[in-house]
């Protein structure tokens, strides 16, 4: 039992090294300079340290700007989706109508759509509105989230409707049953669906990609991907520097809240099941 | 983990309070947000995609009805049919590795004490930006003096490697590799949280009819877990059919044919060409063939899904 266990405890160590391994290299490699690229590759530790990356990488590229683009577009994108879609997952599991059954079938087929296909429809629609090279294109068009409605359903069917009934013998009405009952009481699914929308919209790239142009619009990953392009094995330390910048507060805030996030995409994987 | 895990299926069937003459409304007013955006952001250009995909149309001049032209051109353009064989062979290095090491890892971390510490490591690709992921593995990867791999295996075991990135034939190897790698830890806490839902009574019950641990894995794990893998599968299929992030960042399709696939086919016809209608006709042969290839999946599940009831 004990060697199982030592046996088991080996595999999963070498394989969370390589899961470190690019992390640890990334963060190394962006202290080193060009020199020491070119002469000593597999050198493990720069020398000498060249913090100046750092400086550099952030005078190059408006890693400040990015953040706070990517930061509020994700915040009003979870508000909107969070929102929008508790409403519709109450109708769906609560509120008795005709067609429901039919619609529901309908909202779960929308999501088999990849984005790919509606991407170049999406960005003449969002061009006629005015919309393309502004951040609405980014807020707006991802709140559509059946996956989300779905995932909601799921935990509203959970809550007893007894509390419910209670309520609106006491004279509530739909809107008060919805937002002072149900919503404290699917506050986990709330949280892991906004935990997960999150992450979604701070890390998304395809659309940011397609629909701005302007450099003060950029988002985190955009702005990364338009750095690293302009600085092309050239001098790879200032491209890690600048993907540092951009990972390490993540892997931060992931770290304070691991238990929470993994918890809910690994609900999420499961449809909420 | 018990309250996302175990929803009361009969609860919803009863609607609170009866039924209301002014429920209509109510399911109106509460649905409108999200269909009104359903409706304007995915399905009005779903169709608009269906109807440019007969066009001939640059964005400027007139729309030209052009019948099945766009299909035709694409369906005999090498380029395209080179993406389509990017896109399966993607598909078929990433999904059976990529899920086969999640199933192991899962076990493993479900039979060992302490698992939430590795959990947290091989979940932080996850969290992590595709882009940023592409540039820490462009450095291990490149094929000059920078790749540390390539770099290493030189020196230390007097090999010739190839250029993972630059070669045509083994960039889609190169692509899979970092595709798994940053999947990984999501499809192992899927599966590690379908393990836990599994009765210990059951396991118990096999072992003390002599089951082996082999035996038990394939006799009472894996039916017990085969709902949540074949989940993971359709959702690993579609996602490797539409991997963009990783290989535009990775390797500019435009400077390895080895890249190309569906996905970038699409948006270069679309946003480098401006063939608006080319581009939609690509998308639209992608969409029939994720619906296809899923399609199957439900088909082989009924033989090889087991659900209780």
């Amino acid at each position: 039992m004990r060697l199982r266990q030592a046996a088991l405890h080996a595999a999963l160590t070498a394989g969370g090294l390589a899961m470190v391994f690019p992390f640890a290299w990334m963060l190394l490699t962006s202290f080193k300079g060009v020199r020491q690229m070119l002469n000593a590759p597999l050198d493990w530790l720069p020398h000498p340290w060249r913090w100046q990356n750092y400086p550099d990488a952030l005078a190059a590229m408006p890693f400040g700007t990015a953040y706070w683009n990517s930061f509020y577009i994700a915040a009003l994108n979870v508000t909107l989706t969070l929102l929008t879609s508790a409403m519709a997952a109450y109708a769906f599991a609560r509120i008795r109508f005709r067609g429901s059954g039919v619609l529901f079938v309908v909202f779960l087929a929308t999501q088999m759509v990849p984005a790919q296909v509606t991407v170049v429809p999406l960005y003449l629609m969002l061009a006629r509105f005015g919309w393309i090279d502004s951040h609405l294109s980014l807020i707006l068009p991802s709140v559509a989230n059946p996956f989300a409605v779905f995932l909601l359903r799921q935990f509203i069917r959970a809550v007893p409707v007894e509390l419910e009934e209670a309520a609106r013998i006491d004279g509530a009405g739909r809107w008060r049953c919805f937002w002072n009952v149900v919503l404290p009481n699917i506050r986990p699914g709330l949280g892991a669906l906004g935990i997960i929308a999150f992450l979604a919209s701070w890390n998304s790239f395809f659309f940011p990609l397609i629909f701005l142009n302007s450099p003060e619009l950029a988002t985190v990953p955009l702005l990364l991907s338009q750095f690293s392009g302009q600085h092309t094995a050239v001098d790879y330390g200032l491209i890690l520097a600048g993907s540092a910048i951009a990972v390490v507060p993540t892997l931060i805030a992931f770290l304070i809240g691991q238990k929470k996030i993994i918890n809910s995409m690994a609900a999420s994987g499961l449809g909420g099941r | 983990m018990a309250v996302l895990t175990r929803a009361r299926p009969r609860a919803g069937r009863r609607h609170a309070g009866g039924v209301h003459n002014r429920d209509g409304w109510w399911a109106a007013f509460f649905l409108a947000p999200q269909v009104v955006a359903l409706v304007v952001f995915l399905v009005f250009p779903l169709g608009f995609a269906v109807v440019l995909a007969f066009m001939r149309w640059d964005g400027l001049g007139r729309k030209e009805w052009a019948g099945l032209d766009n299909f035709a051109a694409q369906l005999s353009n090498p380029d395209f049919g080179l993406a389509v064989w990017n896109t399966v062979k993607l598909a078929v290095l990433t999904v059976p590795v990529g899920l086969g090491l999640a199933l192991l890892i899962a076990v493993a971390l479900n039979n060992v004490r302490g698992s939430s510490f590795y959990r947290v490591l091989y979940f932080m690709p996850v969290v992590t930006s595709s882009v940023a992921v592409a540039l820490m593995w462009q450095i291990i990867l490149a094929g000059d003096e920078n790749g540390v791999l390539n770099t290493s295996l030189r020196r230390w075991f007097g090999l010739n490697p190839p250029d993972w990135l630059g070669d045509t034939g083994w960039v889609i190897v190169a692509i899979a590799v970092v595709t798994i790698w940053s999947s990984l830890g999501l499809n192992v806490v899927i599966f590690l949280a379908g393990l836990q839902t599994i009765p210990p009574q059951i396991v118990e019950a096999a072992r003390m009819d002599g089951a082996g641990s082999l035996r038990i894995f394939r006799s009472v794990t894996l039916p017990l877990l085969s709902p949540t893998i074949f989940f993971s599968t359709v959702v690993a299929v579609i996602s490797s059919f539409q991997a963009f992030d990783q290989i535009y960042v990775l390797v500019r399709p435009e400077d390895n044919e080895g890249a190309r696939t569906i996905v970038y086919q699409v948006y270069e016809l679309g946003f480098k060409d401006f063939e608006f209608g080319m581009s939609s006709a690509a998308a639209l042969i992608l969409l029939v063939l994720t619906l296809l290839v899923t399609l199957v999946q439900f088909a082989a599940q009924k033989r090889l899904v087991h659900y209780d009831s």
